[in-house]
């Protein structure tokens, strides 16, 4: 096939008019038929090659008959010709391409890309063909290393004719491409690295020169440590965003549990509250207001917050505000009532998971190392966590509701003789704690299920974090969140998932017996008694 | 010899017993059948449509005239996602609504969580879902894959020219009987194909898992080293946010492919797919496929699904469970109108043979012997509207091979079950 490709290419350079046999064997053939087509398009230089290929790429190619059309909504063309076809025949059927295909035609069209007069076309192609590119493109990438002048894009092609050399060039290029290896950022280098030192089965090295096998060695050595510290970056950085989400989610359990010593076992079912409240959010933007649908968090922020709240509270108001002082009984009550609030999501919702969907800003990621892709959606959430922390820090620290919330929490008796209404304080505290576990559920619904037992999950967890961090400290919280997103991540990189939840469990229930008031304890008489 | 015929005297006095307790009430009502399929929990992803298309067949029996002239009537319950609970609502099933056979389960833990309790009580459950093997009792007839009816195939696909070439792999899944034991075959499998230890990398997740950062940023890691493809037995909603985390982390399928062996149109459908494209899938249906049977069968869920307003029914989507669950309860009825009883030994001996015109476009055949559906292997890749696009498939049904020959001592065993059943003390 190559040979196939290098002849073509050598003997085609005239522009032929696009050759029927290839489209059809494009659009008709067996995988290895199309493969062929491909390299065959891609020789005879014709725009219309390149436009057959995109349409294939995009799945825009269909056939009606005999007939092979590129179909753009509602017009088509003829692959061959580029002629319009209309009207449009009844009886068409696309043309699918599986993996293999599709390998190819990314080649292909970058390599046809090449030469694009954009420099933008140019650094994507660049960017597709340093993956490692088919050697039989080695004349197309250096003919277009003649023409480049752009300083990105040129050190970036060389770098692919030299892989390109790997195999057949000569001694030095190859020695020059190995080096060159060593300095790329991509991370399939190293499989071409591994690929110069392979052995053979009996022992031979692949690439009989020692010379090169040294400056590979070398090279892998620093793509191997570049790949090392994009690990550790990956490590570092999921550890975050898994400490993030438990501080989400046990934030508001600080507050209730924390400050004002609810066992609130409905904590996880005031999560799935406001990940429901996103839901419905959503689907009345999808209904009303498809256009704006990228901003319907906006909306569900504020939303998820108020209706977690506003359950809160009237749970505080109904339930909870008789049980004051009686852990069991508050434990026993708010359990039943999670039960009751799973129930009737369920009810409302059907059992069935809902779809959330997300933004599409917050799809996709960025490369923020050498193989580390930091995805959208979780930065977000990061972001929106500490966004959570600070307001909640100001809340309890710069205003009067907070001061009221701590002095109730220090020293309630003295508090009511000052003439702080106590009664109404714990309903507002019971309602932010309860809002910030919708605000939780918001931000959940964007990375996982949403389903009536989706506060399940996070009860456990969020009652490990506020216990491991102290109760009735905000800082702690903090600690302990973190703490445990690391010890998290780094045990399941180690151990695997599985063995991870065992192992901090155990940690975290020894710890409890080692030091029961947690990392961080409050002082004072109060707490004493 | 004695303690034989005073087992056989035992049976037939017990089931005398029971046609003469049970069967004159109940010969000219309905027959009642079990739906047992998680209706909440993590597995209700998948089972909630088992349930809805069993109804659908049911309502579709019922209304040529049902079954030797008697209604059916399905008796749902949910047995929520939890192992041990299946066990009780079989045994509810099966001794206070007397129901004739039960239609359910996905998960093999549930499966074995039920077996006990068919076996004692004689009992009848179809089960639908492509599973490990490694099991094979006289009470069960299993109407999705065995390990060579979809695992072993996927894997050689992707070995191949075609597939990518693979000669690394991740084998990932759910933490529990099915993945495990289906990676063991596929271990086994590898390492008779020459692929060495170091190029395996078997990892597991509880049920409900929903963090794959790890998971995926390990799965780049190990690709560094070769072509590598990861087998994925993940089941349940895990599969949401990994196959999220997957595009979001810009994993392509033309790199890293991701074959899953529980992950059909019913899982995708809250999923952006087009990051996805190309990631396989391997079964015996998928609602792509052309052909008479299909259409008519998806018209007709389509039709149901909105006329019950069942979730979803906005796009409906038809799978291979679904189509295995509609064989199923089918070849069911056709045994009973064979055996004239709904005797659940003489079902049994009825069912032998059995041949179904499935939406798959093949005519499915019960093993005469061995409780398993032939059947035909497709792999698809997932295409950015959600449905998968056939790329490879068999020449034509395969036998089952319940007892896996990459698994040490198998070779020993029968290929039908051995006829012991426990009899209720």
């Amino acid at each position: 096939m190559r040979i196939l490709l290098i002849a073509l290419l050598l003997f085609a350079s005239r522009a032929f008019a696009l050759e029927v046999a290839n489209v059809e064997k494009l659009a008709f053939g067996e995988s290895d038929e199309q493969v062929a087509a491909i390299a065959a398009l891609v020789a005879s230089g014709d725009p219309q090659a390149a436009a057959v290929l995109q349409a294939l790429a995009d799945g825009e190619l269909q056939v009606a008959g005999k007939r092979v059309l590129i179909v753009k909504g509602e017009e088509a063309t003829d692959a061959v010709t580029g002629a319009k076809v209309a009207p449009l025949p009844e009886e068409r059927e696309g043309v699918v391409a599986n993996n293999r295909l599709r390998r190819e035609l990314a080649g292909a069209l970058a390599g046809l890309k090449l030469t694009s007069p954009q420099r933008e076309a140019r650094l994507a192609a660049v960017k597709e063909l340093a993956g490692g590119a088919d050697p039989a493109m080695l004349p197309l990438v250096k003919r277009a290393l003649e023409k480049e002048a752009d300083p990105t894009i040129k050190p970036m092609l060389e770098l692919i004719a030299a892989t390109m050399e790997l195999k057949d060039g000569s001694k030095e290029a190859r020695i020059a491409a190995v080096r060159m290896l060593g300095g790329s950022s991509n991370s399939n280098t190293k499989l071409l690295l591994l690929g110069v030192l392979e052995k053979r089965k009996d022992g031979s090295f692949a690439e009989p020169d020692e010379e090169i096998r040294r400056e590979a060695q070398a090279s892998l050595r620093a793509v191997e440590g570049r790949l090392a510290w994009g690990e550790r970056a990956g490590i570092l950085f999921t550890s975050i965003s898994l400490g993030s989400i438990l501080l989400l989610a046990a934030m508001g359990l600080a507050i209730t549990y924390g400050l004002m010593g609810v066992i609130n076992m409905a904590h996880g079912e005031l999560i799935m509250v406001g990940a429901y409240t996103t839901y419905a959010v959503q689907n009345l933007f999808r209904e009303h207001a498809p256009d704006a649908f990228d901003w319907y968090l906006a909306c569900a922020v504020p939303a998820s917050f108020m209706v977690s709240a506003a359950v809160g509270m009237l749970l505080e108001r109904l339930v909870i505000r008789w049980l004051y002082g009686r852990a069991l009984e508050t434990l026993l009550a708010t359990w039943g009532i999670s039960l009751v609030l799973i129930q009737t999501v369920r009810t409302i919702f059907g059992a069935q998971n809902v779809q959330v969907e997300n933004p599409a800003f917050m799809s996709g990621g960025v490369e923020a190392l050498m193989g580390v892709v930091l995805p959208w959606s979780r930065i977000v959430i990061v972001v929106f966590a500490a966004a959570v922390l600070v307001g909640i820090w100001l809340l309890l620290t710069r205003t009067r509701l907070g001061l009221f919330v701590r002095g109730v929490t220090q020293n309630r008796a003295m508090a009511s003789c000052v003439g702080v209404p106590t009664a109404r304080v714990d309903t507002w505290a019971f309602g932010l704690g309860s809002g910030i576990a919708g605000l939780a559920g918001c931000a959940l619904s964007q990375i996982g299920n949403v389903g009536p037992d989706l506060g399940q999950a996070y009860i456990v967890d969020s009652f490990m974090v506020v216990v491991l961090g102290g109760v009735g400290q905000l800082a702690g919280t903090v600690y302990a969140a973190l703490g445990l997103g690391f010890a998290n991540k780094l045990l399941e990189a180690w151990q695997g998932a599985v063995l991870a939840k065992i192992v901090v469990l155990v940690f975290i229930i020894m710890f409890i017996q080692k030091r029961p008031q947690g990392l961080f304890a409050l002082k004072g008489r109060a707490v004493e008694t | 010899m004695i303690r034989r015929n005073f087992i056989k005297a035992t049976v037939l006095a017990v089931s005398l017993a029971a046609i003469g307790s049970t069967g004159y009430a109940q010969d000219k009502g309905p027959i009642k059948v079990g739906v047992l399929h998680s209706l909440s929990g993590t597995m209700a992803i998948s089972e909630t449509v088992l349930k809805d298309v069993t109804l659908m067949a049911i309502d579709e029996i019922n209304a040529k005239g049902g079954v030797l002239g008697r209604k059916l009537e399905a008796v749902v319950v949910d047995p929520a996602s939890n192992w041990p609970l299946f066990a009780e609502k079989a045994r509810q099933l099966l001794t206070q609504d007397k129901v004739a056979v039960v239609f359910g389960c996905w998960t093999s833990v549930s499966r074995k969580s039920v077996l006990p309790v068919f076996e004692e009580l004689n009992g009848l459950l179809f089960y639908p879902v492509q599973y490990e093997g490694e099991e094979l009792s006289k009470n069960v007839f299993y109407t999705g894959a065995a390990p060579n009816q979809q695992a072993i195939p996927a894997v050689e696909y992707l070995m191949s020219k075609e597939g990518g070439g693979a000669k690394r792999w991740v084998l990932l899944g759910t933490d529990y009987v099915y993945p495990r034991t289906t990676n063991k075959i596929l271990r086994a499998f590898l390492k008779s194909k020459g692929v060495d230890e170091k190029d395996i990398d078997e990892k597991y997740t509880p049920f409900g898992h929903s963090d794959y950062q790890t998971i995926v940023a390990d799965i780049k890691k190990f690709a560094t080293g070769g072509k590598t493809a990861v087998v994925s037995t993940i089941n349940g909603d895990s599969n949401v946010p990994f196959y999220k985390e997957l595009g979001n982390q810009g994993l392509k399928a033309t790199d890293v492919p991701v074959v899953a062996f529980s992950v059909g149109e019913e899982e995708l459908r809250g999923v952006d797919t087009k990051p996805l494209v190309g990631h396989l899938a391997a079964w015996n249906y998928f609602m792509s496929i052309k052909g008479p049977v299909n259409d008519a069968w998806k018209k007709q869920w389509a039709a149901y699904a909105k006329a019950k307003k069942l979730p979803g029914a906005d796009k409906p989507l038809t799978n291979d469970p679904m189509e295995a669950a509609w064989i199923g309860i089918h070849m069911w009825k056709q045994a009973v109108e064979k055996a004239k009883t709904t005797d659940t030994d003489k079902v049994i001996a009825a069912m032998a043979g059995q041949t179904f015109k499935a939406p798959s476009d093949i005519t499915s055949t019960m093993d005469p012997k061995n409780h398993h559906l032939h059947k035909a292997v497709f792999i698809g890749e997932v295409q950015a509207n959600g449905q998968f696009n056939v790329v490879w498939k068999t020449k034509g049904p395969i036998k089952a091979q319940p007892w896996s020959p990459f698994v040490a001592g198998n070779d020993k065993k029968k290929d039908e079950p051995d006829g012991k059943t426990v009899i209720a003390k």
